[in-house]
C-alpha cells in the first residue's frame, strides 16, 4: 500500500510536467491548427531561464583579503556576488537562494516574446501548408534552438537547486498513519504539483470566464464564423500562442531543480508530450491534462520493481504501449471530439 | 532497355556513371594541396553517400509516393544493423547472408509496425511511427541488452562461434567482413601525378547494390503500383469511394521502404561491423526525412542528391575549426574578421547540427520541392528567357508563346 502511494506521488510531478506541456501543445493545435514540434524546445528554454537567472545572481567580483591567507600563503580571494553588494548581504543571499522561483517573473516576458516571434516570424506562414510541412519546419526550429543552447551553455546538465526551505523531504506517510520515513516526498515536488495545478486552473479559468477566452473558444470551434463577425481572431490566436509558450516555459523553470537542465531535455519531453496529447484527444484541453497525469502516474507505477520483475523493461515503453493501444481502440483519444483534427 | 523509357534510362545511366566514377569525381583536388580538405573521395565517406542514398531512396518510396510522413524510419536501419552484426557473430563474415537477414528482419519489423501505424493517417501516423521508433530505441538501451549490448553497442568478439567461418584469424585477430574472400576494407590506390584515387571493394559493393535499389525504385515509380501509391497521396478518400482498399498498397510501400532501410543498416554494419542504439534515435529519422526533402520528395534522383549533399557537408563542416575560419576571413579588417569568425563558428565543427536545423527550416520554407525543383526553376528561367527572345522576334507576326 505504501509503495503504491509513493509511486502515485512520484508520478504526480512528472505528470504535472507532461500535463503543462501537453496543455500548451493542445492550445496551439486547437487555435492555430499547427503541429508544433518546437514546443519541447520552449520547455527547455524555460529551464534555461532559471539557469540564467541563478547564474546572473551569482555573478561575482573578486576582492583580496590581506588579513587572511589561503593554503599557498597568498592573500585569500573572496568572491562577492554583485547582488550582495547592491542589496546588502542578507537580501542578496535570499535572492540567490530563491533564484528559481524568481525566474518565473524573468521567464514570463521572455517566453511570451519568444512565442510571439515564433508565431509571427515563422509559423504564421505555415497555416495553409500541409501538416507535414509544419512538422518539418518546427522540427528544424527545435534543432536550431537546442543547438544554440548547447553552444552557449555546454552539453552537460547544469544543477539548479531549489530554495533552501524546499530542499528537505516531507514525511507524507505520517499524515496517513504509516510509520515515519516510509513515504517521504521532496517538498519541491509538492510545490511543483501545486504550481502546475494553479497554472492549469488559471488557463482554464481564463478561457472559461473571460470574454477574451470566450472568443478564443468560439474561434477554436469555428474560426471562419468568428472572423465573419468582425473579430480579429488571428490576433487573439497569436496571443494564445504566446500564452502556450509561457505555460511551457514556466513548466520548464520550475522543473529545473527536479531535473538538471540539459540541452536535449526538450526533445525528450516533446515526444512524450505528443503521445500525451494524442492519448488525451487532439484539441481537447481537459483530455491533455488528464492524460498527462495518467501517463505520468502509469510510468511511475511501471518502474516499481514488482512490476518490472513481471514484465521486464515495461517502465521504458509503458507510455508508448498505452498510446498505441488507445490510438487503435479509441482513435480520437480519451476525450477527443468528432471532427477535431481527424487527419 | 531494362523496361525503362529513354528518359529514365538516361537518369539511371547518369546516376550509374556518377556512382561508379565517384572516386575520380569526388577527388578533384591534388592530395597535398590546400583544397584537399574538400575532397570526399575516400572510401569511408563514399560508402556513407551511397548507403544513405539507399536509405533515402527507400524513404522516398513511402513519403514521396504515398505522402505518409514516417518519423521512425531509423528504427529499421538500426534493426538491420543489429541483424547483420548477429549474422557476423554467428554464421560467417561473408556479407551476403548478413545483408539478406537484415533486409528480411527489417521487412518483418516494418510489416508489424506498418500494420498498426497505417490504421491512422496524417499527423497521427507520424506520431505513431515516432512512438514505435522511440520504443525500439528505449528497448535497445534497456531490456534487450543481451541482444543489443546496450550503450556499448553490439561488437564482434574473439569468442563468437561463426559456424561457417573462422572464430579468429591465424594471427589471433577478429576476421574482417568479406564477400567470398574479397575484404570489404581492402582498397587500391591509384596515383596520377599529384592526385591519388582510392578504390575500395566495400564502396563498389555498396555502389552496385545502390544502383540495383535505384533501378527497382524507378520501376516502382513507373509501375501501376506506383501510380496507385500516388493516387493515395492525392486523394485517399476518393480511392476508398471507388471501392478500392488502399491499405494493402500503403502497407506494401511501408514494408518496401522498411526493407530499404534494413538494407542500408545491413550495409553500414558490413562496412564497419558495429551496431549501436543511437542509429535508431529520432534525430536519425529526422535526418533521412531531411535528405529526401532537400533533394526533392517524390522525384527519382532527389533522395540520392539529398543524401550526398548532407553527408558531404556534414563531413566538410565538421572538419572546419576556428583557425581555418581565421585563415579564410583574413582578408577582412581585424574587427570584421573576428565578427565573421564569431558568426561562422556557430555553424562549423560541432555546430553542424545547427546548420542542419537551419537548412531544414530554409528548405521547407522556401524550396518545398527540394534541389530538383530548384534546378528545374533555374532551367525554366533560362528557357523562358530564350523563349522570350524568340517571341520578341516573332511578336510582329503572331501572339507571343505562353
Amino acid at each position: 500500500m505504501d509503495a503504491i502511494i509513493l509511486q502515485f506521488l512520484n508520478g504526480l510531478d512528472k505528470g504535472s510536467a507532461y500535463a503543462l506541456i501537453a496543455l500548451g501543445l493542445t492550445l496551439i493545435f486547437g487555435t492555430l491548427g499547427v503541429v508544433n514540434f518546437a514546443h519541447g524546445a520552449l520547455f527547455m528554454i524555460g529551464s534555461f531561464c532559471a539557469v540564467t537567472l541563478s547564474k546572473l545572481f551569482t555573478l561575482s567580483f573578486e576582492t583580496l583579503d590581506p588579513t587572511r591567507k589561503d593554503f599557498l600563503g597568498n592573500p585569500l580571494k573572496i568572491k562577492t556576488p554583485y547582488v550582495e553588494q547592491w542589496f546588502g548581504p542578507d537580501t542578496g543571499a535570499v535572492l540567490i537562494d530563491w533564484a528559481v522561483p524568481l525566474a518565473i517573473l524573468f521567464a514570463i516576458p521572455i517566453m511570451i516574446a519568444v512565442g510571439f516571434i515564433m508565431e509571427r516570424g515563422l509559423i504564421k506562414h505555415f497555416y495553409k501548408r500541409p501538416h507535414a510541412d509544419q512538422i518539418l519546419v518546427t522540427f528544424g526550429l527545435a534543432i536550431v534552438l537546442q543547438e544554440l543552447v548547447k553552444h552557449y551553455y555546454g552539453a552537460n546538465p547544469i544543477q539548479t537547486p531549489a530554495p533552501e526551505v524546499f530542499r528537505g523531504s516531507f514525511d507524507f506517510g505520517t499524515l496517513l498513519g504509516f510509520d515515519p520515513n516510509v513515504i517521504i516526498y521532496p517538498y519541491w515536488r509538492l510545490v511543483y504539483f501545486a504550481f502546475a495545478a494553479v497554472i492549469i486552473g488559471g488557463v482554464f479559468a481564463f478561457l472559461q470566464f473571460t470574454t477574451f477566452g470566450m472568443v478564443v473558444r468560439a474561434g477554436m470551434a469555428d474560426r471562419e464564423t468568428v472572423g465573419l463577425l468582425g473579430i480579429n481572431i488571428d490576433k487573439r490566436f497569436t496571443i494564445m500562442f504566446g500564452l502556450a509558450a509561457a505555460v511551457a516555459g514556466l513548466a520548464g523553470v520550475m522543473y529545473a531543480p527536479i531535473n538538471s537542465p540539459n540541452y536535449h531535455m526538450g526533445m525528450d519531453f516533446l515526444v512524450l508530450s505528443f503521445v500525451v496529447v494524442v492519448v488525451g484527444g487532439m484539441g481537447s484541453l481537459p483530455g491533455a491534462v488528464a492524460a498527462g497525469f495518467l501517463l505520468g502516474i502509469l510510468e511511475s507505477f511501471a518502474s516499481m520493481n514488482e512490476i518490472k520483475g513481471l514484465i521486464p523493461g515495461i517502465d521504458q515503453i509503458i507510455i508508448y504501449v498505452v498510446a498505441i493501444v488507445i490510438l487503435l481502440t479509441r482513435p480520437r483519444g480519451l476525450m477527443g471530439r468528432r471532427g477535431v483534427m481527424e487527419e | 532497355m531494362l523496361g525503362l523509357d529513354k528518359k529514365d534510362m538516361t537518369t539511371l545511366l547518369v546516376v550509374a556513371a556518377l556512382v561508379l566514377l565517384a572516386p575520380f569525381i569526388l577527388n578533384p583536388f591534388p592530395a597535398n594541396s590546400a583544397m584537399a580538405q574538400f575532397n570526399a573521395g575516400y572510401p569511408d565517406l563514399m560508402q556513407r553517400f551511397v548507403i544513405f542514398g539507399i536509405f533515402a531512396i527507400g524513404f522516398n518510396i513511402l513519403f514521396g509516393l504515398t505522402g505518409y510522413l514516417s518519423f521512425g524510419h531509423a528504427a529499421f536501419l538500426g534493426v538491420g544493423s543489429y541483424s547483420a552484426v548477429w549474422m557476423f557473430k554467428l554464421l560467417s563474415m561473408n556479407v551476403i547472408p548478413a545483408i539478406l537477414l537484415s533486409v528480411i528482419v527489417a521487412g518483418l519489423f516494418a510489416l508489424v509496425i506498418g500494420f498498426i501505424s497505417l490504421r491512422r493517417t496524417g499527423i497521427y501516423f507520424s506520431i505513431l511511427t515516432l512512438a514505435f521508433a522511440q520504443m525500439s530505441f528505449n528497448l535497445a538501451y534497456s531490456v534487450l541488452t543481451p541482444i543489443t549490448n546496450g550503450e556499448t553497442g553490439l561488437q564482434l568478439t574473439l569468442e563468437d562461434p561463426r559456424i561457417l567461418g573462422q572464430t579468429a584469424t591465424e594471427s589471433g585477430g577478429i576476421p574482417v567482413t568479406n564477400l567470398f574472400g574479397i575484404e570489404m576494407r581492402g582498397s587500391e590506390t591509384l596515383y596520377f601525378g599529384d592526385w591519388s584515387f582510392q578504390f575500395s571493394a566495400g564502396y563498389y559493393l555498396c555502389a552496385i547494390i545502390m544502383l540495383i535499389s535505384f533501378y527497382i525504385s524507378v520501376r516502382i515509380f513507373r509501375s501501376p503500383f506506383g501510380l496507385m501509391l500516388r493516387a493515395i497521396k492525392s486523394n485517399k478518400t476518393r480511392m476508398n469511394y471507388t471501392g478500392l482498399n488502399t491499405k494493402p498498397y500503403a502497407l506494401a510501400a511501408f514494408v518496401i521502404s522498411g526493407m530499404y532501410a534494413g538494407l542500408a543498416g545491413g550495409l553500414l554494419a558490413s562496412m564497419d561491423p558495429l551496431a549501436g542504439a543511437e542509429r535508431m534515435q529520432w534525430t536519425a529519422s529526422g535526418e533521412v526525412v531531411l535528405m529526401t526533402i532537400l533533394g526533392g520528395a517524390g522525384t527519382l534522383i532527389g533522395p540520392v542528391l539529398g543524401a550526398g549533399f548532407i553527408k558531404y557537408f556534414e563531413n566538410i563542416f565538421s572538419k572546419i575549426n576556428e583557425s581555418v575560419l581565421h585563415s579564410w576571413f583574413s582578408f577582412l579588417p581585424e574587427s570584421v574578421e573576428n565578427g565573421a569568425v564569431w558568426v561562422a563558428e556557430h555553424f562549423v565543427g560541432g555546430g553542424w547540427s545547427l546548420t542542419l536545423g537551419l537548412l531544414f527550416m530554409l528548405v521547407v520554407t522556401f524550396l518545398p520541392g527540394g534541389l530538383v525543383e530548384g534546378g528545374q526553376r533555374i532551367i525554366k528561367l533560362f528557357r523562358r528567357r530564350k523563349a522570350d527572345d524568340g517571341a520578341e522576334q516573332r511578336a510582329a507576326k503572331s501572339h507571343p508563346a505562353e
